[in-house]
C-alpha cells in the first residue's frame, strides 16, 4: 500500500524540476515509504508506473543509475536531499532515505508494493554502492538485498527500518521542511552535499514528469485517472488502517471507484421530490401576498365600494353547521382566490358555487356576473364560428347530391345574461392557480349531458367520449353540468325574491336579474317552517326545458327569421301555428316552490332538516337535494 | 378513522366536501370513548356516515387485538347512543341486492320486494350488508401499517412512519383492509418479491374495473387522497411521511353500477 500523497509530493518535486532537488522528490513522497518516481533515468520510468513503496534516494539516480527509483522513502527522503544533489552524496541520502523509508513502512505496507519498489530500488541501491557513506549504503544495500531476496516479505524491510529509526529525528525534521515544498531549505538542512548534479536531475525530472503524466491520463471509460485513484485509495487505507490491508486492497479500490458515482444520484432524487410541494406552496403564497401590493388607502376604498366579493367564510360557517364543508384553511384559500378573481376581472357579482371532484384534479367553481358590456366581446367571437359553420354546410349541399334530410336546425344558444347563460363560470384546479373561464353552454350540450354520465378528469381539454357523442370537451361538459345543477338546486326561501315586473321583456339588458329581484320586504321565515314544509322554498333559477334552453325557441322558423326569433319568443305561446311535431315546451315558471318537484323512484327530491337537534334555537335549516347529491342549501331564518 | 385522532382526520378528509358539523363532532369524541370502554375494544374507528332520507346513520367499528378479525359494527342516529349491529351473512347480502334506492332513515323500516313472493327486508339488515360490502370492497390501509406476527395475529405496526412521497402515489402501496382473496393466485415469481410480514393483504392495484380509484395529491403533495369510484363517498387520506391515515365513508350507501360507462 502506498500513499498516493507521497507519490504526489514526489512528483511535485519532480516538477519543480530543479536539478538540485532530487531529494525533494524523495522527501515529498511523505512519511510513508511510497513509490516515487525518483529522478532516475528515464529508462526506468516505465516500470515504475505503479506506486512503488520504495523511494530510492534520488541520489542513486543521480549517480547515474538508469532506473528511476520509484521508491518513496519518506523519511529517507529528508535525509538524502542534500546528498542527492551530488552523485557522491547519493549514497548517504540513499541510505538515509532507505532507513527513513523503513520506518514508516512498518506501519502499513504491503509486501507486494515493497517488492515492486524493491526491484528498482534494489537497482538503485546497488548503483549507489559507490556512495560515500558506506554504512548507510550498506544498509541500503542490505535493504536492497533484502528486498531483492524476499520481495514478498516485510520482515526484511523491517530490519532496515529499525536502523532508520536512528535517523528518525533528522528525518522528521526534514519531513517538516519538505512538506513545505521548499526544497531549497531542505537541501540546506540536509546534509551538506548540496551540489546537485545537474545532469541526472534533469533526466530524472523528465522521467518523473512522463510517469506522472501517464498516471494522470484519464480513462476513456470512466473518466478517472490512475493518479487520483491511487491517491484516494491510499488516503482511505491510511485513514482507516485496516488489518491485512494488503489482502483487501482490491476491495478498497472498488469501493473508491463506486463512491465516485453514488453522490450524483442522491442530489437528483431529492430535488425531484420536493418540487411539486413547493410549487403549490409558492402559488398560494402569492395569493396571500397579493393584497399587500396596492397602497393601503386605495385598497380600502376599492374594497368597500365593490360589494362583489361574497363573504365566503360566513357561508362556510353555516355550511359547516350542516356538516358540509371543505375545511377552514381550504375555504380561506378559496376566498383569497375569489378575491384575486374579482381584482383581475370587472365583476359585478361573484359567488363561490362549489367544488367538483375529478379523477386527477378537482375543480373549484365560481359563479360570476359581469358588469354590463363585458360580455359583448365574447358574443361577437362566438357568432363568427357559427356563421362559418352555416356557410360550410351550404357549400356541401351544393356539391354533393342533395339529400332531403335536413338536420334539425341547431338550436341557438341563449344570449349571455339570459336563461342558462345568465352567469359566467370560472374554474380553477386549486386556489392559487389561474382562473379559467368556461364557455357559454349551448342547448345541444345540455340535452346530451342529460343522457350521459361521465367522470371529470380534472383537465379541461379532455375529450368526452360517450354515446350519444357529446359536442365539446370537458370544459363544455362541465359547463353543462353546472347549468343543470344550478337550474335544479338553487333555491331560496319563499318571498326572498319576487318578480320585479310581470312581463319583463328580455331584450332589455339593463342589469336587472331576469325576472326577479330581491324583495326588500322579506321578513324571514321561521326555521322550523322551512324544515317542515318544502313549499317554503322556491327555485330562483330558471328551469331548463327539454330543449336545452330556458326560453322556448321554435326551431321551425326558417333561418331568415332567426333574427326575429327572440322577439317572437314571447308571442309563441299565443301562436299555434307550429307544425305538429314540435310541441311547445313549457317549464315551471320561475320561483316555483320545490314541493312541486317530481320524485325520482320514490325518493323525494329534497331532504330538509335542522342542523342540530340539541340546540334548536340557533339551528339553521338545511336542505339537501337527493337528486344531485352534494347540493345543499341553508337558511337561518333571516 | 381512528377515534384518537378524530379531529385531525376529519380535517384531512374534508377535501371531499362532506364532513361533520361541530355538534356531531363533539358528541362523537365523547361517545366513542365510552363505547371503547364498554365494549372493551382495542381500537374504535369512526367508519362514516350514511345519508338517508330522514336521518343519517353514523357508523363506528370496533377492533380487537387482531386487526383482521371480524369487526363489530355499531350505528347511531345521534352520535350518542350506539347500538350493535349483527354480523353480516351471505343471506343478508342476497336479500339486500334487490333493494334499491336510498336508505330511509328508520332502522325498523321494511322494504317490500315482490318477486316470487313478497319479501320484507328490514332496513337494519340492509344497513349491515351494505357496510359489510363497502368494507370488503374498498376499505384501505397503507402498506406497512399492519404487520403479521409469526403466530398469526395481525398487529398495528408502531414503527410505521408513513409512505414516502413516491410510494404514496402508487396504488400498489395500498391494501384492502380485509382477508386476502387474491393473494394465493399470484404467481410464485410475484410472491418471491413480497415480504410475508407486510404483504399479506390484497393490493389495490388489481382492482376491477381498472381505474376505479382516483388518487390525488392535495395541498401540494402533503396529502394523498384516494377516492373510490365504485362506492362514491369513500375517501381515504394519508399524509406521506407521517403516521396519519384513515378512511371515511360519507355517502348514500349505493354502489355505482354505472362505473364502467363513466370512465
Amino acid at each position: 500500500m502506498e500513499d498516493s500523497t507521497p507519490l504526489k509530493q514526489k512528483i511535485e518535486h519532480q516538477e519543480l524540476g530543479e536539478t538540485g532537488r532530487p531529494w525533494e522528490e524523495m522527501v515529498t513522497t511523505s512519511q510513508d515509504p511510497e513509490p516515487r518516481l525518483s529522478e532516475a533515468s528515464e529508462s526506468e520510468q516505465g516500470p515504475v508506473t505503479g506506486p512503488q513503496p520504495r523511494s530510492s534516494p534520488p541520489g542513486i539516480p543521480q549517480s547515474g543509475a538508469s532506473t528511476p527509483v520509484d521508491d518513496l522513502v519518506g523519511p529517507g527522503v529528508s535525509s538524502p536531499p542534500s546528498p542527492s544533489q551530488e552523485p557522491s552524496s547519493t549514497p548517504s541520502p540513499l541510505a538515509l532515505a532507505v532507513q527513513d523509508l523503513m520506518a514508516p513502512w512498518q506501519s502499513d505496507k504491503t509486501t507486494s508494493v515493497i517488492s515492486e519498489a524493491g526491484t528498482p530500488h534494489l537497482d538503485h541501491l546497488e548503483q549507489s554502492s559507490d556512495k560515500a557513506e558506506s554504512t548507510p549504503h550498506q544498509t541500503c544495500q542490505s535493504e536492497g538485498n533484502t528486498f531483492h531476496q524476499s520481495q514478498q516479505t516485510k520482515c526484511h524491510l523491517y530490519g532496515p527500518r529499525d536502523v532508520s529509526y536512528n535517523n528518525s529525528k533528522r528525518k522528521e525534521l526534514r519531513f517538516d521542511i519538505f512538506q513545505e515544498e521548499d526544497s531549497n531549505s531542505d537541501y540546506d538542512l540536509a546534509q551538506p552535499e548540496s551540489g546537485a548534479s545537474e545532469v541526472a536531475p534533469s533526466m530524472l525530472e523528465i522521467a518523473i514528469q512522463n510517469a506522472k503524466a501517464y498516471l494522470l491520463k484519464s480513462s476513456s471509460k470512466s473518466g478517472l485517472n490512475l493518479y487520483d485513484h491511487l491517491s484516494e485509495m491510499l488516503t482511505k487505507v491510511l485513514d482507516k488502517r485496516p488489518e491485512n490491508a494488503v489482502d483487501i486492497i482490491e476491495n478498497v479500490s472498488q469501493d473508491v471507484k463506486m463512491e465516485h458515482f453514488s453522490k450524483k444520484l442522491d442530489t437528483l432524487q431529492n430535488e425531484n421530490e420536493m418540487l411539486p410541494t413547493y410549487e403549490i406552496a409558492e402559488e398560494q403564497k402569492a395569493l396571500f401576498l397579493q393584497g399587500n401590493l396596492e397602497g393601503a388607502d386605495q385598497e380600502m376604498e376599492d374594497e368597500i365600494a365593490e360589494h362583489s366579493l361574497p363573504n365566503v367564510m360566513e357561508s362556510a360557517f353555516y355550511f359547516e353547521q350542516a356538516g358540509v364543508g371543505l375545511g377552514t384553511d381550504e375555504t380561506y384559500r378559496i376566498f383569497l382566490a375569489l378575491k384575486q378573481l374579482t381584482d383581475t376581472h370587472p365583476i359585478q357579482k361573484c359567488r363561490f358555487w362549489g367544488k367538483i371532484l375529478g379523477l386527477e384534479m378537482n375543480y373549484i367553481v365560481a359563479e360570476v356576473e359581469f358588469h354590463e358590456g363585458e360580455d359583448e366581446e365574447e358574443v361577437e367571437e362566438e357568432d363568427v364560428p357559427e356563421e362559418r359553420d352555416n356557410g360550410d354546410s351550404e357549400a356541401d349541399e351544393d356539391e354533393l347530391p342533395r339529400s332531403f334530410y335536413k338536420a334539425p336546425q341547431a338550436i341557438p344558444k341563449e344570449e349571455s345574461r339570459t336563461g342558462a347563460n345568465k352567469y359566467v363560470y370560472f374554474v380553477c384546479n386549486e386556489p392559487g392557480r389561474p382562473w379559467v373561464k368556461l364557455p357559454a353552454v349551448t342547448p345541444a350540450q345540455i340535452v346530451i349531458a342529460r343522457k350521459i354520465k361521465k367522470f371529470f378528469t380534472g383537465r379541461l381539454d379532455t375529450p368526452i367520449i360517450s354515446y350519444p357523442p357529446f359536442p365539446g370537451n370537458e370544459s363544455n361538459y362541465l359547463r353543462a353540468q353546472i347549468a343543470r345543477i344550478s337550474a335544479g338546486t338553487h333555491v331560496s326561501p319563499l318571498g326572498f325574491y319576487h318578480f320585479g315586473e310581470e312581463e319583463e321583456e328580455e331584450e332589455e339588458t339593463e342589469g336587472r336579474r331576469d325576472s326577479f329581484e330581491e324583495n326588500p320586504d322579506f321578513e324571514g321565515i321561521q326555521v322550523i317552517d322551512l324544515v317542515e314544509s318544502l313549499s317554503n322554498w322556491v327555485h330562483h333559477v330558471q328551469h331548463i326545458l327539454p330543449q336545452g334552453r330556458c326560453n322556448w325557441f321554435n326551431p321551425i322558423r326558417k333561418s331568415e327569421e332567426e333574427e326575429e326569433a327572440e322577439e317572437e319568443e314571447e308571442e309563441e305561446e299565443e301562436e299555434r301555428e307550429e307544425p305538429d311535431y314540435i310541441e311547445l315546451e313549457v317549464g315551471p315558471p320561475l320561483l316555483t316552490p320545490i314541493s312541486e318537484d317530481l320524485e325520482i323512484q320514490n325518493t323525494p327530491p329534497w331532504t330538509a332538516r335542522l342542523s342540530s337537534n340539541l340546540i334548536p334555537q340557533y339551528a339553521i335549516a338545511v336542505l339537501r337535494s337527493n337528486l344531485w347529491t352534494g347540493a345543499y342549501a341553508f337558511s337561518n331564518g333571516k | 378513522m381512528d377515534e384518537e385522532s378524530l379531529l385531525l382526520s376529519l380535517e384531512l378528509a374534508s377535501g371531499s366536501g362532506q364532513g361533520l358539523s361541530p355538534d356531531r363532532r363533539a358528541s362523537l369524541l365523547t361517545s366513542l370513548m365510552l363505547v371503547k370502554r364498554d365494549y372493551r375494544f382495542d381500537r374504535v374507528l369512526f367508519w362514516g356516515r350514511i345519508l338517508s332520507l330522514v336521518a343519517d346513520y353514523y357508523i363506528a367499528q370496533g377492533l380487537s387485538e387482531d386487526q383482521l378479525s371480524p369487526r363489530k359494527t355499531l350505528y347511531s342516529l345521534n352520535c350518542m347512543e350506539w347500538s350493535l349491529l349483527p354480523p353480516a351473512t351471505e343471506e343478508m347480502e342476497m336479500q339486500t341486492s334487490v333493494v334499491k334506492g336510498r336508505f330511509m332513515g328508520d332502522p325498523s323500516h321494511e322494504y317490500e320486494h315482490t318477486e316470487l313472493q313478497k319479501v320484507q327486508i328490514k332496513e337494519e339488515t340492509r344497513l349491515v350488508s351494505i357496510i359489510d360490502q363497502i368494507d370488503k370492497a374498498v376499505a384501505v390501509i397503507p402498506r406497512g401499517a399492519l404487520f403479521k406476527t409469526p403466530f398469526g395475529p395481525i398487529r398495528v405496526n408502531r414503527t410505521f412512519e408513513g409512505l414516502s412521497s413516491s410510494e404514496a402515489k402508487k396504488l400498489s402501496s395500498y391494501f384492502h383492509f380485509r382477508e386476502p382473496v387474491e393473494l394465493k393466485n399470484k404467481t410464485l415469481l410475484e410472491k418471491a418479491d413480497l415480504d410475508p410480514s407486510l404483504d399479506f393483504m390484497d393490493s389495490l392495484e388489481h382492482d376491477i374495473p381498472k381505474g376505479s380509484w382516483s388518487i390525488q395529491m392535495e395541498r401540494g403533495n402533503t396529502l394523498v387522497v384516494l377516492r373510490s369510484l365504485l362506492w362514491p363517498g369513500l375517501t381515504f387520506y394519508h399524509a406521506p411521511r407521517t403516521k396519519n391515515y384513515g378512511y371515511i365513508y360519507v355517502g348514500t350507501g349505493e354502489k355505482n353500477i354505472d362505473l364502467p360507462f363513466m370512465l
